[in-house]
């Protein structure tokens, strides 16, 4: 199907983005990649008046090591998140979990910012950003700020921006030397989630000096294991050490039943996700 | 909104409405309807095409969004009445049936070979997961890319069909040159 009629401007600078937004108002929509995007506006599911394309802003694009933290652009594809060493040294997680996001086409459009501004919980981008302590930096006409995941994640599809804001940039601090794996379980091949484990360790000798472990599609927004990261630190890495503290994961949570997976189930997989996830990690 | 796109080494400039979908504009207002829509719902692959020398699927771009872009569609592989050599390769080893994929197929494929030359089954099978086939069951699509690669040198792919003119430079490695390669011996057994 056809989108239904909107407007459209490409602006080339961030301010100018972030005016078109305001001048836009409640109409007015921004477009990343449009890989999630536009099967909603083909669906007519949502039909903006103005589409602001930040396509053409150069600032949104880059990849860039800022003292203790790396900053991923919003506008950075997944392919290009892929396929950065920076990446891949300091933010394993964030290399494991994008080689899982769909597939290399929708990777080849698809963006990072993208990903964490549509906020949906069955994304895969958003738990590691919660364990890894992420900060999403905001502009708006008041000028930019700074939300810490915790703080970003609001609900189903929605964040802490408004309409008028524009995410800029997503810093992450630098977990060097920390082991990661992203375990996710899916029907088929370039599918959602339907829970999947991002979890990163840092050993120390043969112990578990720390642990972070965040959950995707186990709630409206992603959640930190929390009782898993406490049960693991201080403990030797061995394999039943991890699976005592894999039966953890799904406390305190309360996953949604739908049509691929009852709250029950979605439990299940968490536990033995959380297992397989840091077994893969410690390797 | 005027743009102007480079489609298979030609350029065109046309006044194009924003919600204007790239596969429409190939199909419809170019005529190039080798690329073929088959879910509209972003999962199939068939509209696959390069932008930039990155496979993408065409109806998930907006034709605006392509202003000032290169565009290869399966109809700008041939060279001079030759197929390319994974057109050739799709051919030789049965990996079509209806055909509908296959311009989507080839054009992932051809993605797949510029970043991985030499892949094994299990490697094409995961660069063509964003690809559906309801005919073959892929085990020959598995076969033909594999054939491919080995009769394409490494590095051919996207980056060779980078040219703003239909004609490219003889000695370049994605020219026909290669189709009349020696037939490399199967690998993956069968018959
Ligand atoms: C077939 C298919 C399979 C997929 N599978 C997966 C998967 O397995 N895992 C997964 O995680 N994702 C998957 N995706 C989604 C994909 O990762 C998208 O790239 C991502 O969800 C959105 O990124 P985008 O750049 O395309 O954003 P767009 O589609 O352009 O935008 C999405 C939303 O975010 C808003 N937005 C985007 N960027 C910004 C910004 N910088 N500031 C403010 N708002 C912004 C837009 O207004 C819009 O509401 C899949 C998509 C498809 C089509
Ligand atoms: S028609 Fe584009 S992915 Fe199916
Ligand atoms: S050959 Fe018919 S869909 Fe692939």
């Amino acid at each position: 199907m056809i989108p239904a009629r909107f407007d459209y401007v490409a602006p080339t600078t961030v301010d100018e983005a972030v005016r078109a937004l305001a001048d836009a108002g409640e109409d007015g929509k921004v477009i990343a990649g449009g890989q999630s995007l536009l099967p909603v506006l083909r669906m007519r599911l949502a039909a903006p008046t103005k589409l602001v394309d930040i396509g053409r802003i150069p600032e949104l694009r880059a990849i860039r090591e800022d003292g203790d933290a790396i900053v991923i652009g919003a506008m950075a594809t997944h392919y290009e998140v892929q396929r950065d060493p920076l990446v891949r040294e300091h933010a394993a997680l964030i290399t494991a979990a994008t080689d899982t996001v769909a597939d290399p086409q929708v990777r080849h459009r698809g963006t990072f910012g993208g990903s964490i501004a549509h906020a949906d919980p069955a994304g895969d981008l958003l738990a590691p950003a919660l364990a890894m302590d992420a900060e999403m930096v905001v502009a708006g006409m008041d000028g930019r700020r700074t939300v810490p995941a915790a703080e970003y994640f609001v609900d189903f599809f929605t964040t802490a921006m408004t309409p008028a804001e524009l995410l800029v940039e997503v810093r992450l601090p630098k977990y060097t030397g920390w082991r990661a794996h992203y375990e996710k379980f899916n029907r088929v091949a370039q599918s959602w989630s339907m829970v999947a484990v991002a979890a990163m360790v840092r050993t120390d000798g043969g112990t578990i000096a720390e642990a972070r472990i965040g959950l995707t599609n186990m709630a409206s927004v992603p959640v930190r294991a929390r009782a898993v990261e406490d049960a693991l630190v201080g403990q030797a890495a061995t394999a039943e050490n991890i699976k005592a503290a894999a039966a953890n994961a799904a406390n305190g949570t309360s996953p949604t039943s739908d049509g691929n997976a009852d709250g029950e189930y979605r439990s299940h997989l968490a536990r033995v996700l959380t297992g397989r996830a840091l077994t893969a990690a410690i390797g | 909104m005027r743009i102007t796109v480079g489609v298979d080494g030609t350029r065109y400039t046309d006044d194009v409405e924003p919600r204007m979908l790239l596969v429409h504009y190939l199909r419809e207002r170019l005529g190039k309807t080798g690329t073929v829509v088959g879910c509209d719902t972003s999962n199939c692959g068939a509209c696959t095409v390069h932008l930039d020398g990155h496979s993408v699927k065409s109806c998930s771009v907006l034709a605006v969004q392509a202003d000032g872009s290169e565009v290869t569609t399966i109809e700008g592989l041939a060279r001079d009445g030759r197929m390319h050599p994974v057109q050739q390769a799709f051919r030789d080893n049965h990996a079509l049936q209806c055909g509908f994929c296959t311009p989507g197929m080839i054009m992932q494929a051809i993605d797949l070979l510029a970043d991985d030359p030499d892949p094994d089954d299990n490697a094409v099978r995961h660069g063509l997961e964003g690809n559906l086939c309801r005919c073959t069951g892929y085990q020959n699509i598995v076969r033909a890319v594999r054939d491919a690669a080995s009769k394409m040198a490494p590095g051919a792919g996207p980056a060779a069909e980078q040219v703003a003119e239909p004609t490219l430079d003889p000695a370049s490695r994605s020219s026909d040159a290669d189709i009349s390669a020696p037939a490399p011996s199967h690998t993956g057994g069968g018959s």
